[in-house]
């Protein structure tokens, strides 16, 4: 055998490790655009988050049916990895089926599961095709999702369907060889499902066969490592990120909203509880909550990363819902689409930051921030925790605290707030009021008889 | 003793030097909104009753600062939330209960960042132990025997603090029949109020939220809607309005429910 398809392999390996490893980077450098967050903390708590989350899909189960197609091309993207192994090491070795002789019985057995998901992983990429353009599930034909989002959540399920498809014709190629009994393909007694397609190829000479199993080899091979590339550039990247982006999802109750210490210590000081911060430290204070996606926190930068574009906090929002303005998932669409821009101006050897352009105003409007309720539907049915309302909690308080561009509204209640100590406007002196009202009421005898 | 209902305030109690066991935080809609402060009676006649140590803040009490922080005001809610500790604190308080979920997400939540570290019970959790430990014992039947009643989850008390059982615990305590809408407990729709929204006109959209949140509790057939937050009450209550139905359909907190079982109300 020539060693010249051994040559080939290694440079689209190679090749294909080389642009990983630079849109890995790229990812990376892009995520880090934003400030530093320390949540290491209670170790064993994150990594049952992620058991539970990520690699057991709970929140995926809200929703049963999604859920079941979903677990299958889950369940099969793992398994069949485990194929691939086999593929780069007889790719570079030059062997064909390397584990087949020495696992045997178990091979077979272990290719018929593979084949199997393979033709579940097909169905439930083609009953997603019908439901996104066919049955047009709301969540899923948005406005937001016109162009490219769509497109490439078509693409993926072609591609992955192709992959399957690629698969089962390999296998049907390849034992209609080995019966025929060419050398260097073993007889593997029995594949039920490539075995009944096997029908369309019988009638092909031995070297057309060999022609079209090698030929979906190698589409199977490069289709995954094409597809591993693809996924970098796509909203597909949850496959990956969901792992650490549910590993550093906020553990406390979702109600709380974080403290900004910057904040405590000016406030005490004007209080007069503890010494004015030193002007030098006010300098690297920067600006109160977040104008562009450069001031929020890089978990926040990773949420948007691993945010698959599923909808499904959009289909629970209140605000959503009744038409208003604001989609959470436009939230984080705006947040990942805003941090790219950045990041590949920072490449072309510009600074990303000073374009004219931020991340509030040009992709968020205020209309949108101020539909919020803050009741955390959005938080709640994100399959991977992902945090859409603490971007938009940091969004408002850029608009309050740098701005003073809150709804006027919400302008008055401040200056209630500030002056009766209400969010109305009552005489602070009225607010036990209410008591009198009791105090001349006889009370009733314990028993109430 | 007095046979009329008290309502001591920190400030007498420190004057004779006592030290109540349990505050109970009135919150700006308990004190001010004419329509909560019949939760607020209703509260304090079922805490008199009971015979709780409980003394309020009176006119020493101000904004926990929830909506300021919602609304992105952070120097506001730090300005509320810090001078209210040192009140807090000045009482030695150490337990608290309220009957605003917003008061207590923010009590028990985001004050421990600032310095002031309480027990903090919102009033469903704090009647769910009355019950448990016997101390009302439902008298049942009435006007509300087994007739339909739902219970709305406010945002503050289930997904914020995953409290769903203390209020349907309350519920189920009465004699009537509890029926849960479609959208319940971690899927609750918000009544359109939380995130200082109370406090503005909603953005523009083709609906208001808590009309499509009256319509879905309307549609189980209950003539109770049960609440445990003056923020929803209003809500839901507009929104009973809205659809006509005032005088069929009633709007009533979980404390005021249990004051009308034990003859309290009035």
């Amino acid at each position: 055998m020539s060693s010249l398809p051994q040559i080939l392999f290694l440079l689209v390996l190679g090749a294909a490790g080389f642009i990983l490893y630079k849109r890995i980077s790229y990812i990376r450098k892009t995520i880090l655009l934003g400030k530093p967050l320390p949540r290491t903390d209670r170790p064993k708590e994150r990594w049952k988050t992620m058991a539970l989350v990520a690699f057991g899909q709970q929140k995926m189960f809200k929703r049963i049916g999604p859920a079941l197609l979903h677990l299958i091309i889950y369940v099969s993207f793992i398994v069949i990895n485990l194929e691939v192994l086999e593929f780069i090491i007889d790719g570079l070795a030059g062997t064909h089926r390397i584990f087949a002789s020495a696992l045997a019985g178990f091979y077979t057995l272990a290719m018929n599961l593979f084949e199997l998901l393979a033709l579940g992983v097909l169905i439930s990429c083609v009953a997603f095709l019908i439901r996104r353009n066919l049955m047009k599930v709301p969540r899923l034909s948005s406005a937001e999702l016109k162009g490219w989002p769509k497109l490439d959540a078509n693409l993926i399920l072609w591609i992955e369907i192709l992959l399957m498809i690629a698969i089962l014709t390999m296998n049907a190629t390849d034992q209609l060889l080995a019966y025929r009994g060419v050398e260097g393909y073993i007889p593997l007694g029995g594949l039920w499902i490539s075995n009944s397609i096997q029908g369309l190829f019988e009638g092909l000479s031995s070297a057309t066969l060999l022609f079209l199993e090698r030929f979906a080899w190698w589409f199977h091979i490069i289709g995954i490592l094409g597809f591993a590339i693809y996924v970098t550039y796509s909203k597909h990247l949850h496959i990956f990120l969901a792992f650490p982006n549910t590993w550093y999802s906020n553990l406390d109750p979702k109600g709380k909203i974080p403290n900004m210490e910057v904040v405590t210590q000016e406030v005490k000081s004007m209080l007069g509880l503890q010494a004015a911060p030193e002007a030098t430290d006010q300098a690297e204070i920067g600006r109160f909550g977040a104008k562009d996606v450069t001031d929020l926190s890089w978990v926040q930068i990773m949420n948007a990363f691993s945010c698959t574009e599923c909808g499904r906090c959009t289909a629970e929002c209140p605000a959503s819902i009744t038409g208003k303005k604001l989609s959470p998932r436009k939230i984080m669409m705006d947040t990942r689409d805003r941090a790219e821009e950045i990041s590949q101006s920072k490449v072309a050897g510009k600074d990303g930051k000073d374009d004219g352009k931020s991340l509030l105003g040009d992709y968020i409007s205020q209309e949108e921030i101020n539909a919020c309720t803050s009741c955390n539907a959005c938080v709640e049915a994100c399959p991977v925790n992902i945090d859409p309302l603490s971007i938009i909690i940091e969004l408002r308080r850029y608009t309050s605290m740098e701005e003073s561009g809150s709804p006027a509204q919400w302008n008055a209640m401040f200056q209630n707030i500030e002056t009766s100590f209400a969010p109305w406007k009552f005489a602070p002196s009225d607010r036990f009021n209410w008591a009198s009202k009791l105090n001349q009421e006889e009370k009733k005898p314990r028993n109430n008889e | 003793m007095s046979n009329t209902y008290q309502v001591p305030t920190m400030a007498q109690k420190a004057a004779t030097g006592e030290t109540p066991e349990v505050l109970f935080w009135v919150g700006c809609a308990g004190s001010f909104d004419e329509r909560y402060q019949a939760v607020t009676l209703a509260f304090t006649k079922i805490l008199n009753k009971v015979g709780i140590d409980f003394a309020v803040l009176g006119d020493e009490e101000t904004c926990t600062g929830d909506p300021a922080r919602r609304a992105g005001n952070e120097f506001l809610f730090q300005m509320q939330a810090i001078s209210n500790i040192q009140v807090l604190d000045g009482y030695q308080v150490k337990k608290i209960v309220t009957a605003c979920p917003h008061c207590f997400n923010t009590l028990k939540n985001e004050y421990p960042a600032l310095g002031g570290n309480y027990e903090v019970m919102h009033h469903s959790q704090f009647l769910q132990g009355l019950i448990q430990e016997g101390k009302i014992v439902m008298k049942g039947g009435g006007t509300f025997k087994g007739k339909r009643i739902t219970f709305h989850d406010s945002c503050y008390l289930g997904r914020a603090n995953n409290v769903y059982e203390a209020p349907r615990d309350v519920i189920k305590a009465l004699d009537m029949e509890l029926v849960e809408m479609k959208r319940c407990r971690t899927k609750g729709l918000c009544c359109g109020a939380g995130g200082a929204q109370m406090f503005k006109e909603p953005e523009n959209g083709n609906k208001d939220i808590n009309v499509e949140r009256t319509e879905e509790a309307l549609e189980t057939g209950a003539k109770t809607i049960a609440v445990g937050c003056p923020f929803c009450l209003t809500m839901m209550a507009d929104g009973v309005k809205n659809k006509e139905k005032e005088k069929e359909v009633q709007v009533l907190d979980l404390a005021e429910l249990i004051a009308k079982d034990q003859g309290l109300s009035g």
